[in-house]
């Protein structure tokens, strides 16, 4: 007979509001830390993202001439530059560049040029391996999804790209094998 | 006790299950009893039709999924083998794929009619924006779905509209990676594409039962877009809306029927047919037509980011339309500017549509750009001014009163 009947609803008021914030916070904490694991089960799993490394013999390519190999599942763009194409690659001023990296930090050796073949626009394969294939207004590569120019060093010049083929990592084994996927 | 005296049903069996669930005055409210507007015209079978298309899509889609082998390697083939070898594998294919086309067809068709006819006005916004989820879950759907025959359009058509995320500045490349699985479009991605198809649809099933729970809250709008006030404007749903809806979905039928046996690729791309390569891209690459607008949109923008904002934009714009679209007049019937615009608007949505099946180079950029101007010109200067200023012409009093003044009774 201590407390009143409203003194007791209010004290029972105040344990479910406890009770109430506690599950609720439960509650938050659990859904919190189950989606974490369930989100990254959509991302790459161990053995996709695995590095794998290819390697390839550079000797029968010719100057002039171009090769596409797969790595990592992607097209990489492996390009003989003859003496003009790197002579257009050096040259091109700065200022005329969307994205503008110089030639030289793009290559290991002038002659060989080795990019993703990937248009940095909407992923397409740019075209111009071949020498019967439209190169673009820039002599290197031409995107045929969205029209991207790219240049003899894999610079984006013209089109809705927004910057440069990418440069994968790669390493000199001998003069004339490389390994990509593999940094120097 | 009470319960037992408002079950109205004499027969034993509806008496004991309407006892216990009561579904069978549930479906007489809904059919027997829910009032129409009596001017109803065909446009309003649209969304019977579509809801129809969405059951022939998931029927077919579970018998193909019993065939069908979402990998790489088996894909293109497993396709090919319901072709040439399940027992009315092609029926089944051909439903499904051209089914896609027909029911994109049928559902614009359904949203133009509410664009002209002001069907999102209040009170009817929600409904709008439930229409408009379901309608970006359908998109999904679609997009998820043409990619699994693995063709080198549907390949292709996966890497350029998966990699739009990779224009979402910091965050854009682990999104791509997180959606497929994989630094590139490959097993992981197909995987996941196939599960993902198989799910949204039944998610669509979901809020179809949603819109039309929204739908019966306030009733049906009609042409003339005044809402009906005595008995006089309106009719029992069934049997006189059921009728109406089953004599479209005839018609529609003899559509549907004509692609399937006659023009079963008509809607389809040749290149589709060549198994996915992932190291040569097709000169021209095209989205399935209904895709097309929104496709010229994306390309109208010279820069990467911005021309994902568009095309988002142009999508997100319809959302806001209840707001966008100021005046209280619901039909064009009675706004002759508005009525001019929405057919201007119309035909804009066509030229965006050719312009995005044109390869992305000289003129057809500069059309396609125009265009896109237009489209949100129209939504976002046009239609706001317009519906302010404008003076409703020939508004009748009533539902019924329209049909009396114009002689058309």
């Amino acid at each position: 007979m201590n407390a009143t009947r409203e003194e007791l609803s209010e004290k029972g008021k105040k344990r479910r509001d406890f009770i109430t914030l506690t599950a609720t916070a439960m509650g938050g904490v659990l859904a919190g830390s189950i989606a974490w694991p369930l989100l990254q089960s959509m991302n790459p799993a161990a053995d996709t993202l695995a590095e794998s490394i290819t390697e390839v013999n550079l000797a029968p390519i010719l100057s002039g001439a171009a090769l596409t190999v797969i790595w990592q599942g992607k097209p990489v763009f492996i390009r003989h530059r003859t003496q003009q194409e790197i002579a257009e690659a050096e040259d091109a001023p700065m200022s005329a560049l969307p994205d503008p990296q110089t030639d030289k930090s793009r290559v290991l050796k002038p002659q060989w040029l080795i990019v993703t073949g990937i248009c940095t626009h909407l992923g397409c394969v740019p075209l111009g391996q071949k020498k019967t294939e439209p190169r673009g207004e820039y002599g290197g590569w031409f995107c045929p999804c969205h029209g991207s120019h790219y240049d003899t060093s894999g610079r984006i010049r013209k089109g809705p790209a927004p910057t440069n083929m990418i440069v994968p990592p790669y390493t000199f084994v001998k003069e004339d094998l490389i390994r990509i996927g593999e940094s120097s | 006790m009470a319960k037992q005296s408002q079950n109205p049903y004499r027969h034993p069996f509806v008496r004991w299950i309407e006892h216990r669930l009561p579904i069978i005055s549930f479906f007489e409210h809904t059919l027997k009893h829910y009032q129409v507007p009596k001017n109803l015209s065909f446009l309003w079978t649209g969304g019977f039709i579509a809801g129809f298309m969405l059951v022939v899509m998931i029927i077919t889609g579970i018998l193909l999924a019993m065939h069908y082998i979402p990998h790489p390697d088996h894909a293109f083939d497993s396709v090919e083998r319901i072709m040439r070898e399940v027992n009315f594998g092609w029926l089944i294919r051909y439903l499904h794929a051209n089914g896609a086309s027909l029911f994109f067809l049928v559902v614009y068709m359904h949203m133009f009619r509410s664009i002209y006819y002001g069907s999102y006005k209040s009170p009817r916004e929600l409904l709008w924006i439930i229409g408009m989820i379901i309608f970006l879950i359908m998109m999904a759907t679609a997009f998820l779905g043409y990619v699994l025959p693995w063709g080198q359009m549907s390949y292709w058509g996966a890497t350029v509209i998966t990699n739009l995320f990779t224009a979402i500045p910091w965050v854009g490349d682990s999104i791509l990676e997180w959606l497929l699985g994989a630094p590139y479009v490959g097993a992981p991605a197909l995987n996941k594409f196939f599960a993902l198809h198989y799910l949204l649809p039944f998610l669509m099933f979901l809020m179809v039962f949603i819109h039309v729970w929204a739908l019966h809250t306030n009733g049906s709008n009609n042409p003339t877009g005044v809402e009906p006030k005595t008995a006089e404007d309106t009719i029992p749903f069934h049997p006189y809306y059921t009728v109406k809806d089953l004599l479209s979905i005839t018609a529609f039928m003899v559509i549907f029927a004509f692609f399937i046996f006659f023009a079963p690729n008509f809607f389809g791309e040749p290149e589709n047919y060549i198994p996915a390569d992932p190291m040569v891209t097709p000169a021209h690459i095209v989205p399935e037509w209904y895709f097309l607008p929104f496709y010229a949109i994306l390309r109208a923008i010279p820069d990467k980011l911005g021309g994902f904002v568009a095309m988002i934009s142009s999508i997100l714009v319809l959302f806001a339309l209840p707001w966008i679209d100021r005046s209280k007049v619901r039909s064009l019937t009675f706004r002759p500017i508005s009525r001019a615009l929405f057919w201007v608007f119309i035909l804009d949505v066509i030229i965006l549509g050719w312009a995005g099946a044109k390869p992305a180079e000289g003129n057809y950029i500069i059309i396609g750009q125009f265009a896109t101007a237009y489209y949100f010109i129209h939504f976002l200067i046009l239609v706001p001014l317009v519906s302010r200023f404008e003076k409703p012409s020939g508004l009748p009093e009533s539902l019924s009163a329209y049909y009396k003044n114009s002689c058309h009774d």
